[in-house]
């Protein structure tokens, strides 16, 4: 085997350690788990452990898990919005700059309230007969139903 | 190959390296950073000393629970809110009172208390209270401690008590606080060294919520009997939610001084409203202290919030005193009780926002309107009172028939104890808006019918319906 130039060897060494350490923290944070639907992945941070007890001990947990409210149905807008959440709860948690207490956006109380429906529709589908443009919101009300 | 082209291959493997350093350095720190928060997640405790149930110190305590105690000793802070709060105020410092720094007075911020309390130490000296580090000192050297002897009772809610009353008597906390009450204050004073402490709230064992103030014990088991409740046993019997609110019950209430051994009673035995409070003075005779001015038997209330935060929405919703003056706060991953106990209304983000979804402008908003509201029923009950005061006063001079005269001494002391009631309660009418409505409306309906009482003529005189 010919010896690369050392330019080129000390590259290759230095994307092999990036690769490794890059590996060795998707491992460590487990990073696989953020792909499945378990609920317990969601308080892989600590910041969550308060939401994921509530959950717990709430009514919900029989009939619901953390994906099925928190993110919007079809395979491709469900992973999107996992990787878009997913990129900006990791960047606040690293570098500390968030709102306590938490406070949800906009675009996923938007979720969260359509979710309600995946379920529950037949019994609300009247509330809105009136002014469809600007539908009721379900958990301005129902706020702790899936946890405190 | 030519030069340039050798060139250009050195640049570009030299930019890779950089880029891929780079990255290797993100993930590094990344990786770390991870480490850390999940090193936060393991709810770390250091137990550096040992605290038994003798421990009163809290420094010791502290060093234990470092992030509680940082928190404890911030009650220094010294904020007003719009209707409460202290605000710091420089004094000189002399012989008998080496205090630097005090609060406003209340009495040069509404003269008319003067006159409600004309006669009792009260009308001497009354600041606004300040945070619970000072309750011990600011105690010690109030004016009102030189106009009259208080006994040793009153350290029972100033101090941290419960080391010296199980001290004194020997391991009975019950039997302690007899001989301890008993004590003229300065001698009482020596027993104790802190003020309100970890240990006057918390089992040095197992950190859990317990009562130690006797006269709580046996005040909320009256409350408890009257609910038909036998012999309840606030440390067996109550639940953690309730905890989080009979700690502060412990000293936040109405109490009076009983006999001659001015043994420290809580009056709930026919319930904690403020009528029905003052319906067992009646009915005991009890009196604090005979008024300058009219002669009449009269009674001074003492911070009931306990009593009024039972009578509102969020006692009756199960909030507890704790939920809004210690908000649970996220330190790391723990999750604490923010023991910087102080209004909700400077810290509204944790103590409001948590269960209200408005913004932070509103919540204020409304709370000050209940306040407001409170407040300008205060006024007009306490000119109601004031002039019914002037009345008997006159009427004293006039010398007009004397069961009239006790009669409207009788109102006065109605209306003062209810108008003190709420006047002496630390939330404005927060704690229970209607009933503190309700209240202060009786108070002025006594002040008016003991002013009609000595207007009346003989002839037309009916006696009034109390």
């Amino acid at each position: 085997m010919r010896t690369p130039p050392l330019g080129l060897f000390l590259f290759a060494l230095l994307a092999g350690a990036a690769i490794g350490v890059g590996a060795y923290t998707f491992i460590y944070a487990r990073g696989s788990s953020y792909l499945t639907d378990n609920p317990a992945a969601c308080a892989n941070c600590h910041i969550m452990t308060s939401y994921y007890d509530g959950w717990l001990k709430g009514s919900h947990k029989n009939a619901a898990v953390c994906n099925d409210c928190h993110t919007p149905d079809g395979i491709v807008s469900k992973y999107a919005s996992k990787a878009s959440n997913g990129f900006w709860h990791s960047f606040g948690f690293t570098t500390g700059r968030f709102h306590e207490p938490l406070q949800i956006k906009s675009h996923n109380q938007k979720i969260t309230n359509a979710a309600c429906k995946k379920c529950h529709e037949t019994i609300v589908e009247s509330l809105n007969f009136h002014s469809p443009s600007s539908p009721v919101s379900c958990i301005q009300c129902h706020a702790s139903v899936g946890h405190l | 190959m030519n030069k340039t082209d050798d060139r250009r291959r050195t640049t570009n493997i030299a930019l890779w390296i950089v880029i891929s350093a780079v990255v290797t350095f993100g993930l590094v720190a990344l990786l770390v950073n991870i480490m850390e928060r999940k090193q936060e997640a393991r709810n770390p405790f250091y137990r550096v000393v040992e605290i038994t149930d003798s421990t009163d110190d809290p420094t010791i305590w502290g060093k234990n629970f470092p992030l509680q105690y940082d928190q404890y000793r911030r009650t220094v802070d010294q904020v007003r809110t719009r209707f409460g709060g202290s605000e710091a105020m420089p004094r000189t410092p002399d012989d008998a009172d080496p205090r630097s720094v005090v609060s406003q007075s209340r009495l040069e911020e509404d003269p008319r208390l003067k006159t409600m309390w004309a006669g009792y130490a009260f009308a001497v000296d009354f600041r606004e209270e300040r945070g619970h580090a000072y309750m011990l000192e600011d105690q010690t050297y109030t004016e009102r401690q030189r106009v009259t002897q208080q006994p040793g009772t009153c350290i029972h809610c100033h101090a941290s008590v419960y080391v010296a009353y199980k001290q004194l008597g020997e391991g009975d906390i019950r039997a302690g606080f007899e001989k301890l009450n008993q004590m003229p204050y300065q001698q009482a004073r020596q027993h104790v060294k802190h003020p309100v402490s970890c240990i006057d709230c918390h089992d040095p064992e197992t950190m859990q919520l317990r009562v130690t103030r006797p006269a709580f014990i046996e005040g909320i088991q009256k409350v408890k009997a009257a609910q038909g409740i036998e012999s309840y046993d606030v440390n067996q019997m109550a639940t953690r939610q309730e905890m989080r609110s009979f700690v502060c019950g412990q000293c936040h209430v109405e109490y009076y001084f009983q006999g001659q051994e001015k043994r420290l009673v809580y009056p709930w035995t026919d319930g904690l409203q403020a009528d029905q409070i003052l319906g067992y003075y009646e009915k005991t005779g009890f009196q604090d202290w005979t008024h300058r001015e009219t002669g009449a038997p009269v009674l001074k209330a003492q911070h009931p919030e306990f009593e009024m935060w039972n009578q509102g929405i969020h006692g009756r919703s199960g909030v507890a005193c704790a939920d809004c003056h210690m908000p649970y706060q996220r330190v790391g991953a723990l999750k604490i009780s923010d023991h910087h106990v102080r209004s909700p209304l400077l810290n509204v983000n944790n103590a409001c926002q948590t269960c209200h979804r408005w913004t932070e402008k509103e919540l204020l908003d409304r709370a000050e309107t209940i306040q407001q509201k409170t407040f300008d029923m205060r006024g007009i009950a306490m000119d109601a009172l004031i002039e019914l005061i002037s009345d008997i006063r006159e009427a004293n001079q006039k010398g007009i028939d004397a069961d009239r005269i006790k009669e409207a001494r009788s109102f006065q002391l109605k209306a003062q104890f209810l108008l003190d009631f709420i006047e002496a309660e630390n939330s404005m009418g927060f704690h229970a808006p209607q009933e503190a409505m309700r209240v202060l409306g009786l108070s002025i309906d006594y002040s008016r019918k003991g002013q009609v009482v000595l207007s009346r003529s003989r002839k037309s005189q009916v006696s009034l319906s109390r």
